[in-house]
């Protein structure tokens, strides 16, 4: 490629970014009126158990650290991309993917654990916005971990190429959101809960 | 332009600001409740969120970054709404308890058929 076209493609890829972050903006606010409502409603148990009885804390700091390291070695694939050192980033997307799947898995299992002990979203107005609210979240990143899938495949039959790029740090992005939300669930849904 | 020192730092003072932040609230809830008083815990945790949250902005998102410029705008604007979102709907929601009488309550309930 000559200059006038990498500069082109450069171009491409930094206006792609900005509309996937208006996005991602347009996501935030939604998350906000998921919060909005659970901060409504967090006190309405209708007899039904209170946060402070519900949550595991020491399992949730688990998921946490774990959604922590994910965005972190997410970064990583996203340097290494930079150098176009494509077996790097095959391994730390794998690692990525890995770590988020085993986030998704122990959430379904708590989901499980509060359905298993009668307190599933239809127990009370404060369950049904604590499902939706974690349940919003935990279903942006099964749909990450898919588009993941789908990247590690591309960059596994055809290498890295500036369009392949461009889609993977859309997609680093967009992980590195879900840890930012993630954070404000475990302080405001989590700690704050058993307070 | 971000490095892996860039990384490296956001991910080292994320992971310690939510240990901070759980050890806080588990000495609290061991302690039964006496370490801090609610209003100034709660605005300890909320402070450590929002720390993060700049920390993983600038060394995640890389949102200090000159070519971001625009980024940041959006996001700022996005923050307001959320504002307006959360404190307006904690706000009305709180005015409607507040304004409802435990005997307007009754009524209501007796109305729907539910008592």
């Amino acid at each position: 490629m000559d200059t006038t076209a990498i500069n082109h493609q450069h171009e491409k890829t930094e206006n792609s970014l900005f509309g996937f972050w208006v996005y991602l903006m347009t996501d935030l606010i939604m998350f906000a009126a998921l919060f909005a409502a659970y901060a409504v409603l967090h006190n309405n148990t209708f007899g039904g158990p209170a946060s402070g009885q519900l949550f595991n804390l020491p399992f949730v700091l688990a998921e946490t650290v774990i959604l922590l390291t994910s965005s972190f070695s997410c970064g990583l694939a996203y340097l290494v991309m930079q150098r176009g050192e494509v077996k790097k980033v095959l391994s730390w997307f794998t690692v990525t993917f890995l770590l988020g799947l085993s986030f998704l898995f122990m959430e379904l299992t708590e989901f499980r654990r509060l359905y298993a002990s009668g307190s599933g979203p239809q127990h009370s107005a404060f369950l049904t916005s604590y499902f939706t609210l974690v349940g919003a979240h935990g279903l942006h990143i099964a749909a990450g971990l898919l588009w993941m899938a789908v990247m590690l495949l591309v960059v596994r039959k055809r290498g890295l190429a500036p369009k392949t790029n461009s889609q993977l740090a859309r997609l680093a992005l967009f992980w590195h959101f879900l840890d930012l939300v993630w954070i404000f669930i475990f302080t405001i849904v989590y700690l704050m809960g058993v307070l | 332009m971000p490095t892996f020192k860039n990384y490296l730092i956001g991910f080292i003072s994320s992971i310690i600001l939510t240990i901070t932040a759980f050890a806080l609230v588990e000495i609290h809830v061991a302690s039964r409740h006496r370490t801090l008083s609610h209003p100034l815990l709660i605005g300890v945790i909320l402070t450590l969120a929002m720390g993060q949250l700049v920390i993983q902005l600038c060394y995640f998102l890389h949102l200090g970054d000159k070519s971001k410029r625009w980024n940041l705008t959006f996001f700022i604007s996005t923050l307001g709404i959320i504002l307006l979102v959360v404190v307006g709907s904690l706000w009305i929601m709180y005015a409607l308890n507040f304004n409802m009488t435990p005997q307007q309550v009754n009524q209501y309930l007796q109305d729907q058929g539910s008592y």
